[in-house]
């Protein structure tokens, strides 16, 4: 009988995510934003019919990037565990932040049992206020640990970059396009600092709107909408690099 | 529904156990519901009154509901039960919507609210019948459609107008004689007064406008803009001129003998 190979803990969980992580670093990255109005979800998809934003609930929505199939999984638990929330006790008992602590449940489970590949996702739950001093952000890595972020956040391949590229930006109060014009900036710069170009037909637009007079206040943003925000977009996009310059 | 029935088994209708019992269960009633289509939509509505027997338990419920955003529920029936079946109905076309991605069809939607109605069954034969009235707008043919169902879950499709509940017979009369296929929607939402007006005139336990306490029937409009309940001020006014019509023509507008 072959003696197995000893591996501390620390080995074995420093590889798990490692690989973790770079299954997440093969996807393309995504960011979330806050808004005068609500939280805008930005992200680079190919796909019409894969999404990477979803409608949890009322006020809630889901965002993922890394491995399709294994978000959609988590995706949908969120949504059975948001629905039967609200049908068993009432629409306003479903928060991001019970939601959150599920996923983040789920994912460390995941990650530390040895039986198991750990999920290469990462995740962001965002949860629209009354306000903007009530919107919530979460983002729940690939190890089940949870990060509650304001103002800005972006999950992928890319992630550190956007996010100090955004951070730096990012101001309370923008309006939507404004928002949209510096999620789409961020996310079209390049690892070396290039920039490329992102058309509107390559990119996955959603809103959760405070204003909505619905309850549920999620909407994706499509076709025409979008054209019509990004124009703007473009226009003040010119005004500020004239003001750079 | 699957999901729940595979977890939480006890918070659907169908699986509970029931208690034998004596008679019939005293339990609050809802009543009249009527709808009608016209070019472009489709005007559900229903009166105010729920009854125990011969009393009136309530004179303000609310027995029409939105199901999406494409389409609405009326009940007549236990109104506990019913209300519960209206609230699952909502959470089911909710959540196949968001895991789908994709709104099931009216006709979907028509034929999972006929399979919960089935699933009642068993309290339906003590009493405890639920027997609603669905309506919503067909997306994919741009007109507006109406389900009726009989407490068996048995499931039909009528053209122009229909109406459930115990003043049903009455409201039926009264559409019959007032519909015509070229309604305009204040037309249709008239007359869906008119008709409830005229079941509260001869069923004891339908209400009518109830001017006193402001409190009138509900009417829902649902057209290619999605779902839409009349504010109260639009409603009591049409019945308010309703009203004032009825007080020269108790009996209200009369069709051509021939």
């Amino acid at each position: 009988m072959s003696t197995p190979f000893y591996v501390s803990p620390q080995q074995a969980m420093a590889d798990r995510a490692e690989y973790a992580r770079k299954g997440i670093a093969r996807g393309r990255s995504l960011v979330v934003l806050q808004y005068a109005d609500g939280i805008v979800f930005v992200g680079e998809n190919p796909s019409r019919a894969l999404h990477k934003f979803s409608e949890i609930y009322d006020r809630i929505g889901f965002a993922a990037a890394g491995k399709y199939n294994e978000y959609e999984n988590l995706r949908i638990g969120g949504v059975r565990y948001a629905d039967l929330r609200g049908y068993t006790y009432d629409r306003d008992d479903v928060t991001a932040r019970g939601l959150a602590n599920v996923y983040a449940q789920t994912l460390g489970t995941i990650f530390s049992s040895a039986a198991e590949k750990p999920y290469e996702v990462e995740l962001v739950v965002a949860e629209v206020g009354e306000t903007p001093e009530g919107d919530q952000i979460y983002r729940l890595p690939h190890d089940g640990s949870i990060v509650d972020e304001h103002g800005s956040v972006a999950v992928g391949g890319n992630a550190e970059q956007i996010s100090t590229y955004l951070d730096q930006r990012h101001e309370d109060g923008m309006s939507l396009a404004d928002a949209l014009k510096l999620a789409v900036q961020a996310l079209s710069r390049d690892t070396n600092g290039t920039q490329r170009e992102i058309p509107a037909e390559r990119l996955e637009v959603a809103v959760l709107d405070r204003t909505r007079p619905q309850k549920r206040k999620f909407k994706r943003i499509v076709g025409r909408q979008l054209g019509r925000l990004l124009e703007v977009d473009g226009a003040s996009t010119e005004a500020e690099s004239s003001e750079e310059e | 529904m699957d999901f729940l029935s595979d977890h939480q088994p006890e918070l659907l209708p169908g699986k509970r156990q029931l208690p034998p019992v004596q008679g019939v269960i005293e339990a609050p009633h809802g009543t009249t519901i009527v709808a009608v289509t016209f070019p472009g939509g489709v005007v559900l509505a229903g009166d105010r009154r729920a009854t125990m027997g011969n009393m009136i338990a309530q004179r303000d419920i609310e027995k029409v509901f939105p199901a999406d955003e494409y389409s609405a529920v009326g009940i007549a029936g236990t109104a506990g039960l019913a209300v519960e079946m209206v609230k699952l109905f909502q959470l089911e076309l909710e959540h196949f919507e968001k895991v789908e991605g994709a709104q099931l069809s009216l006709e979907g939607k028509a034929n999972r609210l006929s399979t919960m109605i089935r699933s009642n069954l068993g309290m339906a034969m003590q009493g405890l019948a639920v027997v609603p009235l669905f309506a919503g707008f067909d997306v994919d043919r741009a007109k507006g459609r109406i389900f009726s169902y009989d407490v068996t879950g048995g499931r039909s499709e009528e053209s122009g107008y229909a109406s459930t509940g115990s003043g049903s017979i009455f409201a039926r009369g009264a559409m019959k004689k007032l519909f015509r296929d070229d309604l305009t929607e204040d037309q249709a939402t008239t007359l869906v007064i008119q008709a409830l007006y005229d079941a509260a005139d001869d069923d004891s336990a339908t209400g009518g406008p109830d001017v006193a306490r402001r409190i009138y029937p509900i009417v829902t409009v649902i057209t290619e803009d999605g779902f839409r309940r009349l504010t109260d001020d639009e409603s009591s006014e049409i019945a308010r001129s309703i009203l004032e019509r009825r007080m020269e023509q108790p009996d209200g507008p009369r069709a051509a003998l021939l």
